[in-house]
This record gives structure tokens, C-alpha cells and sequence, in this order.
């Protein structure tokens, strides 16, 4: 698939924006957050705009943005309007969430309730956000039992990492919460390695039965076309095929291996410690941007639509 | 609405014979011809005599060689929009401008509702819907609504304009619904069959598979000739001797 950068933008910027959301949401509704307005306006205030931005770049790929408000209308059959409805309702309790904590502080009864519901709302619109993509069988990259688990180890890995460096910076690093965001990065890791096997392995549809021509090899001597039209251009990618290995070794590196050694460096550092940690919680944030966008850009680049096929693209994975 | 019509009194679409398609491209160009004035209209051409020449299409007609035990053979395979019964190019749309008739099953785009997200076509298995960068909503076969119900035209008239245009007649218009419909019993005779059946989204069209050649190639090959020329030399000699 043609992987748009406002799309890859938009999974990763919001998708880290609401596990960051979903995290301190769930922390405060627990009583584990320090009352500290600092972190709050930093820390909430960074996963709303990054949310923001994420919603208005997937809006700029539309070929009528001026429409889009159309698209709250079908969330009976569609993911992607489900996903649009749940992104604007969330803002509500985020925003009183948000500022409640600001002007009466953490504790005040009503923040809480507010940020449980912003942590549900935010987890339930990366829930659809996967769906969108789990739901397309002409995909079957996309269409299988791991892209929903690894939307929301994502978003929760990316979202702890971004915390963990908030915190260091605002108040003072929390070992809990290096533990948490080495769990989340653990749990992303694993899942994303069993993904791309599962991805490696698959039997995909071959031109014979796209054709419906049975048995007998199928091989495509003749396109209606000389040039590319919008089905190649669109699902015909393969740029990435190329240096797939090497990408998710990058992804791996970055957005995993890095982070994990970075916060593990925190936290063995010891308590005396103090530049170190949050050096190393910033460092942390800094290294997972570009593995997690290379990981999406993967995410659009490797999968392989069934379309293509009838252009006799080979499907089948070379290593 | 985006939900789909729990059935439809009809199921009309296209019955499509790959043993007699030669891949003439004309439902192709008849497509396009009364397409770009009809219901989608227009049908956005990118620099049409350029070096890198785009353009919305709602049938392509490509070309095979496959392999079978009597020899391979060449297919020509018009692909077209297959007006599913379980299409989720509608379901995944957002905003209610995909929809299928109840009436008839045709899958319609409102152009007017598009926002040009482009989901559908990645919900397509079959590549049928192509996006019109210049007017930027997404594009599909209409199944030509706007000349089978169309009384100004001539009754025999009143199909799809690739049905009219294909000089074999491969291309066959119906209602696949109505199972004594003579499109509906062309599919029984010659085992039609849906296009990736396993996706599940039920495809109306049909396509006909060509049919089997009879094994081995001697009873339809060409009887030998004789030479024109009579050898020379010793063997042309033998040959003459044996022969008179």
C-alpha cells in the first residue's frame, strides 16, 4: 500500500497522544499522579496536540476536507466514522480532565472521573483506529488478529515513553513508571515480531483465484494500461520489499531495543542519580519518534493488496 | 446509509465469458465513451497524449497466459466492479456516499457525499473503484443505471454500454436473482464462478471459465504438406524411384 505520510503521521502522533492520554487519565482516576500543574499542562497538554495535529493532518490526505463533517454519520457500519466520533467525544472528558487538574489539582473528585473517561475514550479510539485496518480483508497484512493488540501496545509503549520523559522533566522521574513504559515496550516489541512472522508466512490469494481461472499457473502477459493508473499507484508499492530487513532491524533499534536500555540505564542509575535519569528518559523519547515512524511506514509499505495481483505482482515474501 | 440492504429484489449484473472474450478492448472504450457523460461523469483523463497518460477507467481488460494439462493458452479477463451482495467497500465508508440499491443491488457512489478518504478501494479486493485526482471523489461502475432504466433509448438498447459494444458476445446482462433468468442459467450450464469466493463478499457477476481443450493435438492439428520442390541428388532420385 502507498504509505501516505498524513496517515502515518496521524496513527503515530495521535496513537502516542492517546496512550499518553490513557495513561495519566488512568494514573490520576487511581491516585497515582503527583498533584503537579506543571506536569499536567506539559504532559496533557502535549498528548491533546499531538492528538490534534494527527486529526487534522489525516483530514489534509481527503480530497474534500470541507466534507469531512459527514463522516460522523455512519459509525453503524464504518470504523473509520466510529473513529471519527470517538476522537471528537473524547475531547470532552479530556479537556475537563485537563483543566480541572490545572485549577483544582489532581485529586479533586470530578478530574478523576474525567480522566478514567478520557483514558477509556482514548484506548476505545485506537481501538477503532485498528480496526480500520484489521477490517480490510483485500489486506490480509492487516486483516489478521495482531494489528488491534499491536495498535495498543503502540500506543501505550510510545504513550509511556513520552510520560516517563515528562515526568523526569516536570517533577521528578518515578521508578513505577520506567517499569510500566519497559513492560509496554516489551509487550509492543514481542507482538510487532510475532506480527511481521505471521505477515512472512502468509498464503495469500494468487492471480489464479483472483481470476477465478482455477488451477494452472497464472501469469499476466498483458496490462489494460502502459502506465500506472491509481490502482498500482496506490496499492501496487513496493519500494519497501527491498530494504524490508533492514527497515525493521532500524524500527527495532530505535523505537525497542534503544528506549529499553536508555530508561534500564535510569533506573539502575540509583536514586542519588539525578542528571542522569532524566537525561536518559528525554533520550529515550527521542530515539522512539523515528523508530516508531519507520515501524508505520512499514506498517503502509509491506502490505500487499489483493488488486495487485492482477498486475501479476509477485506477493510472496523474498528475504 | 452505509449498511447494506439485508437483500434486494434484484441482483442484476454481469455474466462474463473468458472462452470467447479476444480482448478487443471495445467494452472498454464503449465504457468510457458514454461514462464520461453519464452518471459519474466525468471521467478525468491525466495528460491523455503525455508520457505518463492517467485516467479514471471503470473496466480494464487484461491479459493471461495459464498453464493447463492440454497446453497453456492465453485469457483475456475484463475486470470490472463485480457489484457484491456483501460489499465493504459501502459498509467501510464514512460518510453515506457508497450505498447498494435495495431495488436492483447496483453499488452506487453519491458524489456529492464523497469526502475522498479513499477506504473504499482499499476495501475492493477486485481494484474496481479508481479515485478522480482532478475532481477528487472516488469513482466506480455504475453498471450503466443511467441507460438500462433509460425509456429514451431503444429497448434493445437499454444494457450497459460494454454489453452493447462486445462484438462476440462474451458479455452477458441480468438479473443473477431470478434463477430461471437466462443469465442466471448460462452460469449453471457452464459452472460459473465467483472471483476470490474466500474473501466473502459475494460477488454478483460471474465469470464464465474458458472452456477444455480436447486432449492432445493431433485430431485439430493441420495435415502435413508435401514439399513444392522435388529434391536433387541421390536421396531426390530414391524419392522419385519409390514414389512413381
Amino acid at each position: 500500500m502507498h504509505p501516505a505520510f498524513s496517515v502515518i503521521f496521524f496513527t503515530t502522533s495521535s496513537g502516542a497522544g492517546y496512550g499518553l492520554l490513557a495513561l495519566m487519565g488512568i494514573g490520576a482516576a487511581a491516585g497515582l499522579m503527583p498533584d503537579s500543574a506543571m506536569l499536567a499542562i506539559v504532559g496533557l497538554g502535549l498528548a491533546l496536540a499531538m492528538i490534534t495535529a494527527g486529526l487534522l493532518s489525516s483530514t489534509f490526505h481527503l480530497g474534500h476536507p470541507e466534507r469531512a463533517w459527514r463522516a460522523f454519520s455512519q459509525w453503524r457500519s464504518s470504523w473509520l466514522s466510529r473513529e471519527g466520533v470517538l476522537s471528537v467525544l473524547t475531547y470532552i472528558p479530556a479537556v475537563i480532565f485537563s483543566g480541572g487538574w490545572v485549577l483544582f489539582g489532581v485529586d479533586a473528585g470530578f478530574v478523576r472521573i474525567a480522566g478514567l473517561l478520557a483514558a477509556l475514550g482514548a484506548l476505545a479510539t485506537v481501538v477503532t483506529t485498528a480496526m480500520i485496518y484489521a477490517s480490510l480483508k483485500p489486506i490480509p497484512d492487516w486483516s489478521n488478529r495482531f494489528t488491534l493488540p499491536v495498535y495498543l501496545a503502540f500506543s501505550l509503549a510510545t504513550g509511556a515513553i513520552l510520560l516517563n520523559g515528562i515526568q523526569a522533566l516536570t517533577v521528578a522521574p518515578v521508578p513505577a513508571l520506567r517499569w510500566l513504559a519497559i513492560v509496554f515496550i516489551l509487550i509492543a516489541w514481542a507482538l510487532k515480531v510475532a506480527a511481521w512472522r505471521h505477515n512472512d508466512s502468509l498464503a495469500l490469494p494468487t492471480a489464479a483465484s483472483a481470476t477465478g481461472l482455477g488451477t494452472g499457473e497464472v501469469r499476466s502477459i498483458e496490462w489494460p494500461h502502459t502506465q500506472e493508473n491509481y490502482i498500482l499507484k496506490e496499492m501496487g508499492y513496493q519500494v519497501a520489499r527491498k530494504h524490508a530487513a533492514r527497515l525493521r532491524r532500524i524500527a527495532q533499534g530505535l523505537a525497542f531495543a534503544l528506549p529499553l536500555v536508555l530508561i534500564l540505564i535510569g533506573a539502575l542509575a540509583g536514586p542519588a542519580a539525578t542528571f542522569l535519569p532524566v537525561l536518559a528518559a528525554v533520550l529515550a523519547v527521542l530515539s522512539m519518534v523515528p523508530g516508531v515512524l519507520t515501524e508505520r511506514w512499514l506498517f503502509f509499505a509491506e502490505a500487499r493488496h489483493t488488486a495487485a495481483l492482477y498486475y501479476g505482482y509477485p506477493h510472496a515474501r523474498t528475504k | 446509509m452505509t449498511s447494506l440492504p439485508s437483500s434486494t429484489d434484484r441482483k442484476l449484473g454481469l455474466v462474463i465469458d473468458l472462452d470467447t472474450c479476444v480482448g478487443c478492448q471495445a467494452c472498454v472504450t464503449s465504457c468510457k465513451e458514454w461514462n464520461t457523460g453519464g452518471h459519474m461523469a466525468p471521467l478525468t483523463d491525466i495528460e491523455p497524449y503525455g508520457a505518463e497518460p492517467d485516467g479514471v477507467w471503470f473496466n480494464r481488460v487484461h491479459t493471461y497466459e495459464q498453464a493447463t494439462d492440454t497446453g497453456s493458452r492465453t485469457v483475456h479477463f475484463p475486470r470490472s466492479c463485480l457489484h457484491c451482495e456483501t460489499p465493504a467497500c459501502v459498509t467501510v465508508c464514512p460518510t453515506g456516499a457508497s450505498y447498494k440499491r435495495s431495488s436492483d443491488g447496483i453499488v452506487l457512489v453519491d458524489e456529492d457525499k464523497c469526502i475522498g478518504c479513499k477506504l473504499c478501494s482499499w476495501a475492493c479486493p477486485y481494484g474496481a473503484r479508481e479515485y478522480d485526482t482532478e475532481v477528487r471523489v472516488m469513482k466506480k461502475c455504475t453498471l450503466c443505471v443511467d441507460r438500462i432504466y433509460n425509456e429514451n433509448l431503444p429497448e434493445e438498447d437499454r444494457v450497459p454500454a460494454c454489453v452493447a459494444a462486445c462484438p462476440v458476445g462474451a458479455r452477458h446482462f441480468g438479473d443473477l436473482g431470478d434463477p430461471a433468468s437466462p443469465v442466471s442459467r448460462l452460469v449453471e450450464e457452464r459452472e460459473g464462478v465467483d472471483l476470490m469466493p474466500e474473501l466473502g463478499y459475494r460477488p454478483v457477476n460471474k465469470y464464465l471459465p474458458p472452456r477444455a481443450r480436447p486432449s492432445g493435438s493431433d485430431e485439430s492439428a493441420p495435415a502435413q504438406l508435401e514439399p513444392v520442390t522435388a529434391e536433387g541428388g541421390f536421396f531426390g532420385w530414391v524419392d522419385r524411384m519409390l514414389s512413381g
